[in-house]
């Protein structure tokens, strides 16, 4: 049999499985149905239900504008799937190409996608973690259990970590009128994401919206009533404040743990893939019948000197689920690279804040556009002299541009006024603080060596 | 290298004689996305450039900016926020927006659709007993211009004095100083002191008055960003107006044109009535109302495919053009209502992406669908029809019909 006539055996009664049953294993079963896959497709998932919208838990489902049941992703096509849902995976066997399952059940496949995602880093103290008051946001559940909390009219919210989803929170509460504490290790709010220079734009909106914030304290424990409610954090500084809920908002763990026996190159930061979305085992070799999508994928772009990165961004997940379900069903010639830049978007405060590239991916960072006073701006990151990021507060509809200048790596700073120029436009350190924290709170981790190439110009893609 | 110069191409373009099909000449001109032009401008035409430099933060919409003055009799006014830059253009838009769309204003658009599908079936009855329509004179012109009118408290009885008005600015928008009379730009000079001065009287009335219209709006409400002054007011209803004028009525008429000639589409729309919304996003792509931004400046030197644009260069941008790129769109001269990723130039893109974009897409999704029901097997009686002079706002000056009776 030639390898034609192999994948179109395989197209037409392949069995594909899906572990991971969210954004990126959706929408990557809708498109291997349009891409004409007529074979069996499983649908594996931890969680009961239909799967759902997540970036809505921490804005629109908090404020009570949304129920966080009404959350369910659009489904765009028929995808005539097997759904096995509520039981994790608990391991993939190469060898016989099995999914196994925690309540003991194994599942065939030809070919399988990685969607598993990420979850909620919960607090270090179990006991305390499981006081009532205490909560993290992931799932719907927990979102609907938070959303409940903040309807019941808290006196004061705690919230632990100023990430996205930290400020976010934040955000909700003042719009809803509960005084909010937000404590962060770092020096303000979003640097882990976005650098210093962002963080104190974003620690004065938190403080002109009256939020205490509370920035280079650790929260030590979280102490409980006699009814086991949550009732007063203590920081390493020896303070202590009162609250009757506490969000603790420490970024993600990868769901990779499953695969521990696998022999794929699965671990913390994720599951490396090639940029086709082809899992590599330990050996860093390419399995070509496993394919990973969304935030647990670590894949290389060659804008950022093809380092292995790993994104918790919405759109992201979609992409490389698009990617993944095309490759899977083509031959070698007809494969998709997965070469887009990132964009990210988030709202707090009443702004709109949106990225393009990997701002964590720079050494210095100007203001180009607009007035950060007035809290509309872009910013632009370079490293080693070129643009690798930008972000906007409300000026989202100029970012085309930057990713343009990230594309053809354009010099860093951008030349030449514009009219809304800023008084002050000089680049200055862009000042992350470093790995440790990198992981606690970014939505961005990147990783890998340092090549000397600096200069990369994407491909234009025809679909 | 991208420039050569193509004066030849462009002037065949805005010549009177391409109004019916400039698009073969814009194939012709696409060879060179950046062309420049005899007289130091830059015309740019293909897909990838445009929406490259419709989000440069360097291209300016001020033409303030030019180191050539222009002649247009939009240069002599107060310019409204399309001809403005940021912070300014950004704080007068919102301005106007609170009133208009979301997030203050979520659901006037939408709202509108009871009273638009009402006003279009009036239109559409008095058709009856006609033998021959205009589908200009008689619907698509009528239409959007009373529904402009009612949402900026304009009364209707004025209507056809700023008519006139309008008609002699949209002729000196495309003022060329080496081709037309100097009559012609004075007329539109005359007219924008005029319509402004009407503006500005009915303005006048509208201060400390309760009402619903948007001039009543803008002159009573402060928002977070201040309130407009006078001037800004009248600018702003006079953009308002002249757009909410010309360019739904092409879309109309274009589309009904686009439907004429394609049976098939026209039979299917009847058929499934769903098919409007994504056929309308078509027609914008395929017969664009708006065909070309006449003029921009650059602010600083702009790099575009290569092309070093000098600081203080006019920029024509021939977005019809570029939305019929086959470097972005498959089979661009097919009119296609089942196209996918269908990022068309229609309403332009970026910060000055059309405003009035929500209200024209309902306004002629509305039209066309309840022409195509009511008409009965409606046949065009010249194609092509006969066109209106301007090459930046194209469409049918008249477009006759007939229906069986
Ligand atoms: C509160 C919140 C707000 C957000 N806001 C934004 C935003 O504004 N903008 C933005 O770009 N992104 C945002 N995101 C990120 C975005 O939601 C994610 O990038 C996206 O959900 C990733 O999709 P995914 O399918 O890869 O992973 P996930 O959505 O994490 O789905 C993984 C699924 O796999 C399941 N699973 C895990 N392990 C197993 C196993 N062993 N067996 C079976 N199933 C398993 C999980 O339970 C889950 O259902 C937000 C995320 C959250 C939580």
């Amino acid at each position: 049999m030639t390898s034609a006539d192999t994948l179109k055996g395989f197209k037409r009664d392949g069995r594909v499985v899906i572990v991971g049953a969210s954004l990126a294993g959706l929408r990557a079963a809708e498109a291997l149905r349009d891409e004409g896959f007529t074979g069996s497709l499983t649908m594996i998932g931890d969680e009961l239900g239909e799967p759902y919208d997540r970036p809505p838990l921490s804005k629109q489902v908090l404020t009570g504008w949304v129920p966080a049941g009404g959350t369910t992703l659009p489904r765009r096509r028929d995808i005539n799937a097997e759904w096995l849902l509520g039981v994790p995976a608990d391991g993939l066997d190469l060898a016989t190409n099995h999914v196994h399952l925690a309540d003991g059940r194994e599942v065939p496949f030809d070919r399988v996608l990685i969607s598993t995602g990420v979850r909620a880093r919960p607090w270090f103290v179990e006991t305390e973690a499981a006081l009532d008051g205490v909560f993290v946001v992931r799932t719907r559940e927990h979102a609907d259990g938070l959303q409940r909390a903040l309807a019941s009219g808290p006196s004061r919210v705690l919230v632990i970590g100023a990430g996205f989803t930290g400020s976010e929170i934040a955000s909700i509460c003042r719009e809803r009128d509960i005084p909010v504490t937000v404590a962060e290790l770092a020096p303000a709010p979003l640097v882990g994401a976005l650098g210093a220079v962002i963080g104190d734009v974003a620690a004065d909106m938190q403080r002109a919206h009256g939020v205490d914030l509370r920035c280079g304290v650790k929260v030590t424990q979280l102490e409980g009533d006699a009814q086991g409610r949550f009732h007063r954090a203590h920081f390493d500084d020896g303070s202590t404040i009162d609250a009757d809920v506490a969000v603790v908002a420490l970024g993600g763990i990868r769901n990779t743990e499953w695969l521990r026996d696998s022999g794929l190159a699965a671990g913390p930061w994720g599951i490396a893939c090639d940029t086709g979305c082809r899992a590599l085992d330990l050996n860093g070799l390419i399995t070509d019948d496993i394919f990973v999508a969304g935030d647990v994928a670590r894949c290389p772009n060659p804008i950022y000197e093809y380092r292995l990165i790993s994104l918790e961004h919405w759109v992201n997940a979609v992409e490389q689920a698009q990617v993944a379900a095309h490759n899977m069903v083509s031959a070698q010639a007809d494969r998709w690279p997965h070469l887009s830049i990132p964009t990210f978007w988030s709202i707090q405060f009443g702004v709109n804040i949106k990225s393009v590239g990997v701002p964590t991916f720079a050494d210095e960072v100007v203001v180009t556009q607009g007035s950060v006073p007035d809290r509309r701006f872009v910013a632009a990151y370079g490293y080693q002299g070129r643009v690798t990021a930008a972000v906007s507060f409300n000026n989202a509809k100029w970012l085309d541009h930057y990713r343009q200048l990230i594309e053809t790596a354009a010099p860093f700073p951008p030349p030449c006024p514009t009219p809304d120029e800023p008084v002050d436009a000089k680049p200055v350190p862009v000042d992350f603080p470093g790995p440790r924290l990198l992981a606690q709170g970014a939505t961005v981790v990147v990783t890998g060596h340092d090549p000397g190439e600096r200069r990369v110009t994407a491909a234009w893609q025809h679909r | 290298m991208t420039t050569t110069e193509t004066p030849d191409i462009l002037r065949r373009i805005l010549d009177y004689s391409a109004r019916a099909d400039p698009y073969p000449l814009y194939a012709e001109l696409r060879e060179t996305p950046v062309a420049l032009q005899e007289d130091g401008s830059y015309v740019i035409s293909a897909y990838r450039e445009l929406t490259g430099i419709l989000h440069d933060p360097h291209l300016s919409s001020d033409v303030r900016h030019l180191s050539r003055p222009m002649a247009a009799a939009e240069a002599r006014t107060t310019p409204s926020f399309i001809n403005l830059d940021p912070p300014e253009h950004d704080r007068l838009r919102r301005l106007a927006m609170r009133h208009f769309g979301p997030p203050h204003t979520p659901g006037l658009v939408t709202g509108m659709e009871p009273d638009l599908t009402a006003t279009v079936s009036g239109l559409i009855d008095d058709f009856a007993g006609k033998q021959q329509i205009d589908i200009v004179d008689d619907f698509a012109y009528p239409f959007p211009v009373t529904v402009i009118c009612h949402l900026l408290g304009v009364p209707r009885e004025d209507e056809p004095q700023f008519h006139v008005w309008v008609n002699a600015i949209i002729d000196s928008l495309d003022y060329d100083p080496r081709t037309d009379p100097k009559e012609k730009l004075d007329n539109g000079v005359q007219a924008t002191t005029d319509l402004r001065e009407y503006l500005g009287g009915l303005l006048e009335q509208r201060h400390g008055r309760p009402g619903d219209d948007l001039l009543t709006r803008l002159a009573n409400d402060d928002g977070p960003d201040g309130r407009m002054t006078d001037d800004e007011i009248v600018s702003t209803a006079n953009l308002l107006l002249i757009a909410g004028h010309e360019t739904t009525v092409n879309l109309i008429a274009n589309g009904m044109l686009t439907l004429l000639r394609h049976p098939r589409v026209l039979q299917r729309l009847r058929d499934e009535p769903d098919l409007i919304v994504p056929l309308v996003e078509e027609l914008l792509r395929y017969e664009p109302p708006v065909h070309i931004i006449p003029w921009r400046a650059a602010y600083s030197d702009i790099t575009v495919a290569d092309t070093v644009i000098p600081k203080g260069s006019q920029i024509m941008l021939m977005l019809a053009s570029g939305s019929r790129d086959p470097d972005r769109f498959h089979d661009p001269d097919r009119f296609d209502p089942d196209r996918q990723d269908n990022q068309h130039l229609g309403f332009g893109s970026g910060i000055h992406l059309c405003f009035g974009g929500p209200l024209a897409r309902l306004e002629t999704q509305i039209a066309l669908t309840e022409l195509v029901r009511r008409l009965d097997r409606p046949r065009l009686v010249a194609d092509p029809p006969p066109y209106r002079p301007s090459p930046i706002l194209r469409g049918p000056i008249h477009l006759h019909i007939e229906q069986s009776q």
